[in-house]
Protein backbone atom coordinates (compact mmCIF):
# COMPACT_ATOMS: atom_id res chain seq x y z
CA UNK A 1 0.00 0.00 0.00
CA UNK A 2 1.21 3.54 -1.10
CA UNK A 3 2.34 5.22 2.37
CA UNK A 4 1.74 9.15 2.42
CA UNK A 5 3.63 11.83 4.79
CA UNK A 6 1.63 14.57 5.77
CA UNK A 7 3.41 17.12 7.77
CA UNK A 8 1.68 19.63 10.26
CA UNK A 9 2.79 23.10 10.53
CA UNK A 10 4.55 22.80 13.50
CA UNK A 11 6.63 19.77 12.11
CA UNK A 12 5.06 16.53 13.10
CA UNK A 13 4.63 14.24 10.64
CA UNK A 14 2.16 11.18 10.26
CA UNK A 15 3.26 8.26 7.83
CA UNK A 16 0.62 6.40 6.96
CA UNK A 17 -0.69 3.55 4.31
CA UNK A 18 -3.48 4.71 2.07
CA UNK A 19 -5.37 2.09 -0.34
CA UNK A 20 -5.00 2.36 -4.13
CA UNK A 21 -8.30 4.36 -4.88
CA UNK A 22 -8.82 6.35 -1.75
CA UNK A 23 -7.98 10.24 -1.27
CA UNK A 24 -5.20 11.99 0.50
CA UNK A 25 -7.76 13.15 2.00
CA UNK A 26 -9.49 10.18 2.81
CA UNK A 27 -5.82 8.95 4.39
CA UNK A 28 -5.58 11.56 6.58
CA UNK A 29 -9.57 11.69 7.78
CA UNK A 30 -9.26 7.46 8.33
CA UNK A 31 -5.88 7.94 10.45
CA UNK A 32 -6.44 11.08 12.17
CA UNK A 33 -4.09 13.18 11.25
CA UNK A 34 -4.79 16.51 12.67
CA UNK A 35 -5.53 19.42 10.33
CA UNK A 36 -7.85 18.58 7.52
CA UNK A 37 -11.33 19.01 8.38
CA UNK A 38 -12.91 17.84 5.02
CA UNK A 39 -16.60 18.61 5.75
CA UNK A 40 -18.19 17.33 2.45
CA UNK A 41 -16.22 14.63 2.86
CA UNK A 42 -14.28 14.63 -0.33
CA UNK A 43 -17.41 16.15 -2.85
CA UNK A 44 -15.41 19.20 -3.76
CA UNK A 45 -17.76 21.61 -2.15
CA UNK A 46 -16.17 22.69 1.39
CA UNK A 47 -12.36 23.62 0.56
CA UNK A 48 -11.48 22.19 3.71
CA UNK A 49 -9.06 19.88 2.39
CA UNK A 50 -6.52 22.01 1.67
CA UNK A 51 -2.84 20.94 1.98
CA UNK A 52 0.32 22.09 0.36
CA UNK A 53 2.08 19.16 -1.99
CA UNK A 54 5.73 18.95 -1.04
CA UNK A 55 7.85 20.75 -4.16
CA UNK A 56 9.61 17.66 -4.99
CA UNK A 57 5.99 15.62 -6.20
CA UNK A 58 4.23 18.65 -7.84
CA UNK A 59 5.16 17.50 -10.97
CA UNK A 60 3.74 13.63 -10.57
CA UNK A 61 0.41 14.90 -9.75
CA UNK A 62 -1.96 14.65 -12.55
CA UNK A 63 -3.08 18.77 -12.45
CA UNK A 64 -6.04 20.29 -10.62
CA UNK A 65 -9.57 20.38 -12.91
CA UNK A 66 -11.45 23.13 -13.15
CA UNK A 67 -13.87 22.83 -10.34
CA UNK A 68 -10.77 21.91 -7.80
CA UNK A 69 -9.30 25.41 -9.11
CA UNK A 70 -12.06 27.38 -8.79
CA UNK A 71 -12.73 25.91 -5.18
CA UNK A 72 -9.50 26.74 -4.15
CA UNK A 73 -8.75 30.09 -5.62
CA UNK A 74 -11.08 30.77 -2.54
CA UNK A 75 -8.74 29.00 0.04
CA UNK A 76 -6.67 30.83 2.88
CA UNK A 77 -2.99 31.14 2.09
CA UNK A 78 -3.43 29.94 -1.41
CA UNK A 79 -0.12 28.83 -3.23
CA UNK A 80 0.77 27.37 -6.58
CA UNK A 81 1.51 24.09 -4.46
CA UNK A 82 -2.00 24.37 -3.29
CA UNK A 83 -4.52 21.57 -3.52
CA UNK A 84 -7.28 20.14 -2.29
CA UNK A 85 -6.57 16.64 -0.61
CA UNK A 86 -9.66 14.97 -1.54
CA UNK A 87 -9.31 16.10 -5.59
CA UNK A 88 -5.71 14.00 -5.39
CA UNK A 89 -6.11 10.18 -6.02
CA UNK A 90 -3.54 7.82 -4.40
CA UNK A 91 -2.08 5.80 -7.39
CA UNK A 92 1.15 3.40 -6.44
CA UNK A 93 3.20 6.19 -8.17
CA UNK A 94 2.25 8.44 -5.25
CA UNK A 95 4.04 5.99 -2.73
CA UNK A 96 5.83 8.44 -0.46
CA UNK A 97 4.18 11.76 -1.70
CA UNK A 98 5.03 14.27 0.97
CA UNK A 99 1.93 16.93 1.48
CA UNK A 100 1.87 19.82 4.47
CA UNK A 101 -1.08 20.60 5.84
CA UNK A 102 -1.62 24.64 6.45
CA UNK A 103 -2.83 26.62 9.58
CA UNK A 104 -6.10 26.42 9.48
CA UNK A 105 -8.51 25.48 7.20
CA UNK A 106 -11.41 28.20 7.72
CA UNK B 1 -21.22 17.67 34.70
CA UNK B 2 -19.06 14.98 34.28
CA UNK B 3 -21.64 12.09 32.08
CA UNK B 4 -22.99 13.55 28.40
CA UNK B 5 -25.16 11.36 26.68
CA UNK B 6 -25.84 11.53 22.53
CA UNK B 7 -28.90 9.89 21.22
CA UNK B 8 -28.15 9.30 17.28
CA UNK B 9 -24.75 8.30 15.64
CA UNK B 10 -24.67 10.40 12.35
CA UNK B 11 -22.96 13.15 10.94
CA UNK B 12 -23.99 15.68 14.07
CA UNK B 13 -23.19 13.11 16.78
CA UNK B 14 -19.82 12.09 15.64
CA UNK B 15 -19.50 15.86 15.26
CA UNK B 16 -20.34 16.22 18.86
CA UNK B 17 -17.85 13.73 19.85
CA UNK B 18 -14.78 15.24 18.23
CA UNK B 19 -16.08 18.87 19.39
CA UNK B 20 -16.76 17.58 23.11
CA UNK B 21 -13.12 16.39 23.43
CA UNK B 22 -11.83 19.21 21.65
CA UNK B 23 -13.16 21.81 23.88
CA UNK B 24 -12.10 19.93 26.74
CA UNK B 25 -14.72 18.10 28.12
CA UNK B 26 -13.37 15.15 30.32
CA UNK B 27 -16.28 13.44 31.24
CA UNK B 28 -18.13 9.91 30.03
CA UNK B 29 -19.54 10.51 26.44
CA UNK B 30 -22.04 7.88 25.42
CA UNK B 31 -22.84 7.77 21.83
CA UNK B 32 -25.98 6.04 20.76
CA UNK B 33 -27.19 4.64 17.58
CA UNK B 34 -29.66 2.19 16.72
CA UNK B 35 -28.46 1.52 13.36
CA UNK B 36 -25.56 -1.06 13.35
CA UNK B 37 -22.93 0.90 11.81
CA UNK B 38 -20.63 3.67 13.63
CA UNK B 39 -21.65 7.08 12.01
CA UNK B 40 -21.42 7.34 8.20
CA UNK B 41 -21.44 9.75 5.53
CA UNK B 42 -25.34 9.82 3.76
CA UNK B 43 -24.05 11.90 0.85
CA UNK B 44 -22.53 9.05 -1.49
CA UNK B 45 -25.03 6.92 -0.59
CA UNK B 46 -26.98 7.57 -3.81
CA UNK B 47 -23.84 8.86 -5.72
CA UNK B 48 -20.57 6.52 -5.32
CA UNK B 49 -21.69 4.04 -2.89
CA UNK B 50 -24.84 3.42 -4.77
CA UNK B 51 -22.75 3.22 -7.82
CA UNK B 52 -20.68 0.58 -6.77
CA UNK B 53 -17.96 2.09 -7.09
CA UNK B 54 -16.77 3.14 -3.66
CA UNK B 55 -16.28 0.69 -0.67
CA UNK B 56 -17.97 0.38 2.68
CA UNK B 57 -15.42 1.23 4.97
CA UNK B 58 -15.00 5.08 3.47
CA UNK B 59 -18.55 6.07 4.20
CA UNK B 60 -17.38 5.74 8.23
CA UNK B 61 -16.68 9.27 9.18
CA UNK B 62 -14.20 8.51 12.04
CA UNK B 63 -12.11 5.34 12.53
CA UNK B 64 -12.63 3.12 15.40
CA UNK B 65 -9.69 4.24 16.84
CA UNK B 66 -11.01 7.95 17.30
CA UNK B 67 -13.93 6.60 19.73
CA UNK B 68 -11.59 4.20 21.56
CA UNK B 69 -9.30 7.54 21.79
CA UNK B 70 -12.27 9.83 22.62
CA UNK B 71 -13.07 7.41 25.26
CA UNK B 72 -16.93 7.19 23.80
CA UNK B 73 -18.73 4.16 24.45
CA UNK B 74 -20.09 3.71 20.95
CA UNK B 75 -23.74 1.28 21.42
CA UNK B 76 -24.62 0.29 18.14
CA UNK B 77 -27.58 -1.65 17.27
CA UNK B 78 -29.72 0.21 20.57
CA UNK B 79 -32.00 2.63 20.15
CA UNK B 80 -32.54 5.07 22.62
CA UNK B 81 -36.68 4.30 23.52
CA UNK B 82 -37.41 6.14 26.30
CA UNK B 83 -36.42 9.66 27.95
CA UNK B 84 -37.10 10.43 31.43
CA UNK B 85 -36.45 13.79 32.06
CA UNK B 86 -37.09 14.00 35.74
CA UNK B 87 -34.83 11.11 36.07
CA UNK B 88 -32.41 12.55 33.53
CA UNK B 89 -32.43 8.87 32.35
CA UNK B 90 -32.65 7.38 28.90
CA UNK B 91 -33.52 3.87 28.29
CA UNK B 92 -32.30 2.04 25.61
CA UNK B 93 -33.97 -0.85 23.29
CA UNK B 94 -31.71 -3.59 25.15
CA UNK B 95 -32.99 -2.17 28.63
CA UNK B 96 -29.71 -0.60 29.80
CA UNK B 97 -30.38 3.05 31.71
CA UNK B 98 -27.79 5.76 30.63
CA UNK B 99 -28.31 8.13 33.15
CA UNK B 100 -26.72 11.78 31.83
CA UNK B 101 -26.08 15.31 33.20
CA UNK B 102 -26.59 16.97 29.75
CA UNK B 103 -27.87 14.86 26.61
CA UNK B 104 -27.97 15.77 22.93
CA UNK B 105 -30.73 14.47 20.70
CA UNK B 106 -29.06 14.04 16.72
CA UNK B 107 -31.89 11.46 15.94
CA UNK B 108 -31.85 12.93 12.18
CA UNK B 109 -34.60 12.05 10.30
CA UNK B 110 -37.13 9.10 8.81
CA UNK B 111 -37.94 8.49 5.15
CA UNK B 112 -41.77 9.76 4.49
CA UNK B 113 -43.13 6.65 3.58
CA UNK B 114 -45.80 6.86 0.55
CA UNK B 115 -49.33 6.01 1.90
CA UNK B 116 -50.30 4.07 -1.27
CA UNK B 117 -51.05 0.56 -1.79
CA UNK B 118 -48.54 -1.44 -2.78
CA UNK B 119 -45.69 0.48 -1.15
CA UNK B 120 -44.83 -2.85 0.75
CA UNK B 121 -43.95 -5.20 -2.60
CA UNK B 122 -40.64 -6.33 -3.19
CA UNK B 123 -38.79 -4.21 -5.36
CA UNK B 124 -40.18 -1.12 -3.60
CA UNK B 125 -37.44 0.80 -2.13
CA UNK B 126 -36.82 3.68 -0.04
CA UNK B 127 -33.30 5.61 0.61
CA UNK B 128 -31.82 6.43 3.72
CA UNK B 129 -29.16 4.18 5.42
CA UNK B 130 -26.45 1.94 4.42
CA UNK B 131 -28.97 -1.16 4.49
CA UNK B 132 -31.63 0.47 2.32
CA UNK B 133 -28.86 1.01 -0.44
CA UNK B 134 -27.12 -2.53 0.01
CA UNK B 135 -30.96 -3.41 -0.83
CA UNK B 136 -31.07 -1.19 -4.09
CA UNK B 137 -27.78 -1.85 -5.93
CA UNK B 138 -28.33 -5.42 -6.98
CA UNK B 139 -31.21 -4.01 -9.27
CA UNK B 140 -29.24 -1.88 -10.89
CA UNK B 141 -29.06 -4.33 -14.05
CA UNK B 142 -29.01 -2.83 -17.57
CA UNK B 143 -32.15 -3.27 -19.35
CA UNK B 144 -34.76 -3.35 -15.76
CA UNK B 145 -36.99 -0.52 -15.99
CA UNK B 146 -36.72 1.70 -12.45
CA UNK B 147 -39.80 4.18 -11.58
CA UNK B 148 -38.90 6.37 -9.13
CA UNK B 149 -41.17 8.20 -7.61
CA UNK B 150 -40.35 11.91 -6.19
CA UNK B 151 -37.74 14.02 -8.38
CA UNK B 152 -35.62 15.81 -5.76
CA UNK B 153 -32.17 15.38 -5.19
CA UNK B 154 -32.06 11.79 -3.98
CA UNK B 155 -34.07 10.62 -6.53
CA UNK B 156 -32.67 12.67 -9.07
CA UNK B 157 -28.81 11.55 -8.45
CA UNK B 158 -30.27 7.73 -8.25
CA UNK B 159 -31.58 8.10 -11.44
CA UNK B 160 -28.54 9.75 -12.85
CA UNK B 161 -27.03 6.34 -11.14
CA UNK B 162 -29.31 4.26 -12.33
CA UNK B 163 -28.89 5.27 -16.25
CA UNK B 164 -25.15 5.01 -15.52
CA UNK B 165 -25.63 1.32 -15.10
CA UNK B 166 -28.34 1.24 -18.36
CA UNK B 167 -31.34 0.61 -17.15
CA UNK B 168 -34.90 2.32 -17.98
CA UNK B 169 -35.56 5.20 -15.82
CA UNK B 170 -39.05 7.35 -15.49
CA UNK B 171 -39.64 10.11 -12.29
CA UNK B 172 -42.50 10.33 -11.52
CA UNK B 173 -42.96 13.83 -9.62
CA UNK B 174 -46.24 14.81 -8.29
CA UNK B 175 -45.10 18.66 -8.91
CA UNK B 176 -44.77 20.23 -12.26
CA UNK B 177 -40.93 20.61 -12.15
CA UNK B 178 -38.22 18.70 -10.46
CA UNK B 179 -36.79 19.61 -7.20
CA UNK B 180 -39.31 22.02 -6.95
CA UNK B 181 -39.33 22.10 -3.12
CA UNK B 182 -35.51 23.53 -3.34
CA UNK B 183 -34.86 25.28 -6.41
CA UNK B 184 -35.71 27.76 -8.41
CA UNK B 185 -37.61 27.58 -11.90
CA UNK B 186 -34.31 27.74 -14.06
CA UNK B 187 -31.88 25.11 -12.26
CA UNK B 188 -35.54 22.77 -12.03
CA UNK B 189 -35.73 23.29 -16.14
CA UNK B 190 -31.85 22.52 -16.49
CA UNK B 191 -31.55 19.48 -14.58
CA UNK B 192 -34.83 18.15 -16.36
CA UNK B 193 -33.46 18.73 -19.81
CA UNK B 194 -30.25 17.03 -18.38
CA UNK B 195 -31.80 14.06 -17.20
CA UNK B 196 -33.44 14.08 -20.23
CA UNK B 197 -30.77 14.69 -22.42
CA UNK B 198 -29.09 11.15 -20.53
CA UNK B 199 -32.07 8.87 -21.73
CA UNK B 200 -34.58 9.34 -18.11
CA UNK B 201 -38.27 9.81 -18.69
CA UNK B 202 -40.37 12.41 -16.76
CA UNK B 203 -43.91 12.03 -15.84
CA UNK B 204 -44.48 15.47 -14.06
CA UNK B 205 -47.78 16.72 -12.18
CA UNK B 206 -48.60 13.07 -11.58
CA UNK B 207 -49.85 11.44 -8.50
CA UNK B 208 -48.34 8.01 -7.76
CA UNK B 209 -51.53 6.53 -6.36
CA UNK B 210 -51.00 2.36 -6.06
CA UNK B 211 -48.07 0.36 -6.86
CA UNK B 212 -48.61 -3.14 -8.69
CA UNK B 213 -47.80 -6.39 -8.41
CA UNK B 214 -47.84 -10.07 -7.34
CA UNK B 215 -44.90 -11.35 -5.80
CA UNK B 216 -43.03 -8.06 -6.89
CA UNK B 217 -43.66 -4.57 -8.22
CA UNK B 218 -44.75 -4.87 -12.00
CA UNK B 219 -45.85 -0.95 -12.05
CA UNK B 220 -46.59 2.41 -10.79
CA UNK B 221 -50.16 3.57 -11.21
CA UNK B 222 -50.57 7.39 -11.14
CA UNK B 223 -53.49 10.17 -12.08
CA UNK B 224 -51.59 10.31 -15.35
CA UNK B 225 -51.46 6.86 -16.05
CA UNK B 226 -49.14 3.53 -15.15
CA UNK B 227 -45.41 3.39 -15.66
CA UNK B 228 -44.22 -0.14 -15.68
CA UNK B 229 -41.68 -1.19 -13.54
CA UNK B 230 -39.20 -3.52 -12.74
CA UNK B 231 -38.12 -1.90 -9.29
CA UNK B 232 -39.50 1.37 -7.58
CA UNK B 233 -36.90 4.06 -5.65
CA UNK B 234 -39.32 6.13 -3.43
CA UNK B 235 -37.94 9.54 -2.47
CA UNK B 236 -40.55 11.55 -1.62
CA UNK B 237 -38.85 13.56 1.30
CA UNK B 238 -37.65 12.91 5.00
CA UNK B 239 -40.01 13.83 8.30
CA UNK B 240 -37.48 14.58 11.97
CA UNK B 241 -37.43 12.67 13.98
CA UNK B 242 -38.92 14.23 17.16
CA UNK B 243 -40.50 10.48 18.97
CA UNK B 244 -38.40 10.41 21.21
CA UNK B 245 -38.10 14.25 22.24
CA UNK B 246 -41.91 14.28 21.78
CA UNK B 247 -42.81 11.97 24.08
CA UNK B 248 -40.60 13.95 26.70
CA UNK B 249 -42.97 16.53 26.24
CA UNK B 250 -40.34 18.64 24.27
CA UNK B 251 -41.71 21.38 22.26
CA UNK B 252 -41.30 20.26 18.37
CA UNK B 253 -42.97 22.02 15.45
CA UNK B 254 -41.35 19.93 11.86
CA UNK B 255 -38.56 19.52 14.29
CA UNK B 256 -37.42 19.66 17.90
CA UNK B 257 -37.51 23.42 18.86
CA UNK B 258 -34.05 24.72 19.73
CA UNK B 259 -32.93 28.27 20.01
CA UNK B 260 -29.45 29.80 18.54
CA UNK B 261 -27.63 27.55 21.10
CA UNK B 262 -29.11 24.31 20.19
CA UNK B 263 -30.77 24.24 23.07
CA UNK B 264 -33.99 23.00 23.66
CA UNK B 265 -37.22 23.80 26.27
CA UNK B 266 -35.12 21.46 29.00
CA UNK B 267 -31.81 23.09 29.91
CA UNK B 268 -30.03 20.36 30.32
CA UNK B 269 -31.33 18.94 26.77
CA UNK B 270 -29.52 20.00 23.53
CA UNK B 271 -30.33 18.89 19.74
CA UNK B 272 -28.60 19.34 16.36
CA UNK B 273 -28.82 18.13 13.24
CA UNK B 274 -31.60 17.19 10.41
CA UNK B 275 -33.70 16.82 13.20
CA UNK B 276 -34.17 20.35 14.65
CA UNK B 277 -36.14 23.46 14.04
CA UNK B 278 -33.95 26.27 14.93
CA UNK B 279 -33.53 30.26 14.41
CA UNK B 280 -31.79 31.08 11.05
CA UNK B 281 -29.33 33.53 9.95
CA UNK B 282 -31.86 35.68 8.37
CA UNK B 283 -34.41 35.95 11.72
CA UNK B 284 -36.91 33.06 10.94
CA UNK B 285 -36.61 29.57 11.96
CA UNK B 286 -35.67 26.83 9.70
CA UNK B 287 -34.78 22.93 9.84
CA UNK B 288 -32.49 21.73 7.29
CA UNK B 289 -31.17 18.42 5.99
CA UNK B 290 -27.66 19.12 5.12
CA UNK B 291 -23.87 18.02 6.37
CA UNK B 292 -23.00 21.51 6.82
CA UNK B 293 -26.19 21.86 9.37
CA UNK B 294 -25.25 18.84 11.29
CA UNK B 295 -21.70 19.87 11.48
CA UNK B 296 -22.05 23.37 12.60
CA UNK B 297 -24.98 22.89 14.73
CA UNK B 298 -23.21 20.12 16.72
CA UNK B 299 -20.42 22.11 16.82
CA UNK B 300 -22.23 24.91 18.68
CA UNK B 301 -24.36 22.54 20.59
CA UNK B 302 -21.20 20.66 21.90
CA UNK B 303 -19.93 24.08 23.14
CA UNK B 304 -23.19 25.04 24.55
CA UNK B 305 -23.53 21.97 26.79
CA UNK B 306 -20.29 22.86 28.13
CA UNK B 307 -21.60 26.25 29.37
CA UNK B 308 -19.32 28.32 25.95
CA UNK B 309 -21.67 28.66 23.76
CA UNK B 310 -21.92 31.18 21.14
CA UNK B 311 -24.71 31.76 18.47
CA UNK B 312 -25.04 29.54 15.40
CA UNK B 313 -26.03 31.73 12.57
CA UNK B 314 -23.77 30.28 9.75
CA UNK B 315 -24.86 30.64 5.99
CA UNK B 316 -26.08 26.91 5.38
CA UNK B 317 -24.69 25.43 2.12
CA UNK B 318 -25.66 22.63 0.09
CA UNK B 319 -24.67 20.41 -2.87
CA UNK B 320 -25.55 17.68 -4.96
CA UNK B 321 -23.65 15.62 -7.92
CA UNK B 322 -25.74 14.21 -10.90
CA UNK B 323 -23.53 13.13 -13.97
CA UNK B 324 -20.58 15.95 -14.34
CA UNK B 325 -22.79 18.32 -12.50
CA UNK B 326 -21.89 19.76 -9.77
CA UNK B 327 -24.82 22.07 -7.91
CA UNK B 328 -24.08 24.06 -5.02
CA UNK B 329 -26.44 26.05 -3.36
CA UNK B 330 -26.04 28.98 -0.35
CA UNK B 331 -28.42 30.72 1.72
CA UNK B 332 -32.10 30.42 2.13
CA UNK B 333 -34.11 30.75 -0.89
CA UNK B 334 -38.26 31.48 -0.59
CA UNK B 335 -40.99 32.04 -2.63
CA UNK B 336 -41.59 35.66 -3.63
CA UNK B 337 -37.86 36.25 -3.96
CA UNK B 338 -36.44 38.00 -7.30
CA UNK B 339 -34.47 35.67 -9.07
CA UNK B 340 -31.11 37.34 -11.31
CA UNK B 341 -29.74 34.92 -13.62
CA UNK B 342 -26.09 34.52 -13.93
CA UNK B 343 -24.84 32.99 -17.06
CA UNK B 344 -26.30 30.95 -19.89
CA UNK B 345 -27.52 27.33 -18.62
CA UNK B 346 -26.70 26.44 -22.36
CA UNK B 347 -23.02 26.71 -21.17
CA UNK B 348 -23.85 24.36 -18.41
CA UNK B 349 -22.71 26.83 -16.19
CA UNK B 350 -24.47 28.75 -14.30
CA UNK B 351 -26.40 30.23 -10.98
CA UNK B 352 -28.98 32.22 -10.04
CA UNK B 353 -29.15 34.55 -7.60
CA UNK B 354 -32.20 35.11 -5.00
CA UNK B 355 -32.69 38.20 -3.74
CA UNK B 356 -35.30 39.64 -1.05
CA UNK B 357 -35.57 43.69 -0.57
CA UNK B 358 -32.52 43.59 -2.55
CA UNK B 359 -30.12 41.64 -0.44
CA UNK B 360 -29.02 38.06 -1.39
CA UNK B 361 -30.14 36.01 0.51
CA UNK B 362 -29.44 32.27 -1.68
CA UNK B 363 -27.03 31.65 -4.65
CA UNK B 364 -27.75 28.25 -6.55
CA UNK B 365 -24.66 27.72 -8.51
CA UNK B 366 -24.51 24.87 -11.22
CA UNK B 367 -20.66 23.73 -12.35
CA UNK B 368 -19.50 28.13 -11.09
CA UNK B 369 -18.05 26.81 -7.43
CA UNK B 370 -16.78 31.23 -7.98
CA UNK B 371 -20.67 32.00 -8.08
CA UNK B 372 -21.26 29.92 -5.13
CA UNK B 373 -18.47 31.04 -2.53
CA UNK B 374 -18.84 34.58 -3.56
CA UNK B 375 -22.65 34.16 -3.27
CA UNK B 376 -21.79 33.22 0.07
CA UNK B 377 -19.70 35.60 0.63
CA UNK B 378 -22.71 38.20 -0.44
CA UNK B 379 -24.96 36.64 1.96
CA UNK B 380 -23.39 36.74 4.98
CA UNK B 381 -22.29 40.66 4.42
CA UNK B 382 -26.44 41.01 3.26
CA UNK B 383 -25.16 42.39 0.15
CA UNK B 384 -27.17 44.49 -2.00
CA UNK B 385 -25.61 44.48 -5.51
CA UNK B 386 -27.29 45.99 -8.17
CA UNK B 387 -28.99 42.98 -10.01
CA UNK B 388 -28.49 44.06 -13.39
CA UNK B 389 -25.01 44.07 -12.61
CA UNK B 390 -24.88 40.60 -11.08
CA UNK B 391 -27.04 39.63 -14.00
CA UNK B 392 -24.14 40.57 -16.08
CA UNK B 393 -20.85 38.10 -16.93
CA UNK B 394 -18.83 40.40 -18.12
CA UNK B 395 -18.27 41.74 -14.41
CA UNK B 396 -15.98 39.19 -12.74
CA UNK B 397 -17.95 37.93 -9.64
CA UNK B 398 -15.14 38.74 -7.67
CA UNK B 399 -15.67 42.12 -7.78
CA UNK B 400 -19.05 42.11 -5.98
CA UNK B 401 -16.84 41.44 -2.71
C1 LIG C 1 -29.14 9.55 0.24
C2 LIG C 1 -28.79 10.84 0.88
C3 LIG C 1 -28.00 11.77 0.18
C4 LIG C 1 -27.66 12.98 0.76
N1 LIG C 1 -26.87 13.86 0.07
C5 LIG C 1 -26.49 15.02 0.64
C6 LIG C 1 -25.63 15.93 -0.04
O1 LIG C 1 -25.24 15.72 -1.19
N2 LIG C 1 -25.24 17.06 0.60
C7 LIG C 1 -25.65 17.35 1.89
O2 LIG C 1 -25.27 18.38 2.44
N3 LIG C 1 -26.48 16.51 2.54
C8 LIG C 1 -26.91 15.36 1.95
N4 LIG C 1 -27.74 14.50 2.63
C9 LIG C 1 -28.23 14.91 3.95
C10 LIG C 1 -27.25 14.59 5.07
O3 LIG C 1 -26.77 13.28 4.95
C11 LIG C 1 -27.96 14.78 6.39
O4 LIG C 1 -28.34 16.14 6.47
C12 LIG C 1 -27.08 14.43 7.59
O5 LIG C 1 -26.76 13.08 7.60
C13 LIG C 1 -27.78 14.81 8.88
O6 LIG C 1 -27.04 14.41 9.99
P1 LIG C 1 -27.75 14.04 11.36
O7 LIG C 1 -26.67 13.65 12.28
O8 LIG C 1 -28.68 15.12 11.73
O9 LIG C 1 -28.65 12.80 11.03
P2 LIG C 1 -28.22 11.29 10.51
O10 LIG C 1 -26.88 11.40 9.88
O11 LIG C 1 -29.36 10.86 9.77
O12 LIG C 1 -28.05 10.53 11.88
C14 LIG C 1 -29.11 10.27 12.78
C15 LIG C 1 -28.92 8.89 13.35
O13 LIG C 1 -29.69 8.76 14.53
C16 LIG C 1 -30.25 7.47 14.57
N5 LIG C 1 -31.37 7.48 15.53
C17 LIG C 1 -32.57 8.12 15.39
N6 LIG C 1 -33.35 7.91 16.48
C18 LIG C 1 -32.62 7.14 17.33
C19 LIG C 1 -32.88 6.59 18.62
N7 LIG C 1 -34.04 6.81 19.27
N8 LIG C 1 -31.94 5.82 19.20
C20 LIG C 1 -30.76 5.61 18.57
N9 LIG C 1 -30.45 6.11 17.35
C21 LIG C 1 -31.37 6.88 16.74
C22 LIG C 1 -30.62 7.24 13.14
O14 LIG C 1 -30.85 5.90 12.84
C23 LIG C 1 -29.38 7.78 12.43
O15 LIG C 1 -28.38 6.80 12.33
C24 LIG C 1 -28.11 13.28 2.06
C25 LIG C 1 -28.90 12.36 2.76
C26 LIG C 1 -29.24 11.16 2.18
C27 LIG C 1 -30.09 10.19 2.93
S1 LIG D 1 -13.39 17.44 1.47
FE1 LIG D 1 -14.67 19.08 0.91
S2 LIG D 1 -13.58 19.91 -0.79
FE2 LIG D 1 -12.31 18.28 -0.17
Amino acid sequence: MPKITYIEQNGKEHTVEVPVGWTVMEGAVKNRVPGIDADCGGACACATCHVYVDPAWQAKLKPRAEMEAQMLDFALELKPNSRLSCQIKVTQELDGLVVHTPKSQH
Amino acid sequence: MDRIVIIGAGQAGAQAVASLRAEGFAGAITLVGDEPFPPYQRPPLSKAYLSGDYARERLFLKPDSFYAESQCDLRLGVAAVDLDRKAKTVTLSDGAGLPYDRLLLATGTLVRKLPVPGAELPGVHYLRGIAEVDGLRPELVAGKRLAVIGGGYIGLEVAAVARKHGLDVTVIEAAGRVMARSASEPVSAFYEAEHRGHGVKFLLGAMAQGIEGRARVTAVVTDRGSVAADAVLIGVGVVPDTSLAESAGLPCNNGIVVDEFAATADPDIFAAGDCTNHPDFTGGRVRLESVQNAIDQAKHAAASMLGKGTAYCEVPWFWSDQYDLKLQIAGLARPGDVIVPRGDPASRKFSVFHLRGGTVAAVEAVNAAPDYIIGRKLIAARAQPAPERLADISIPIKSFV
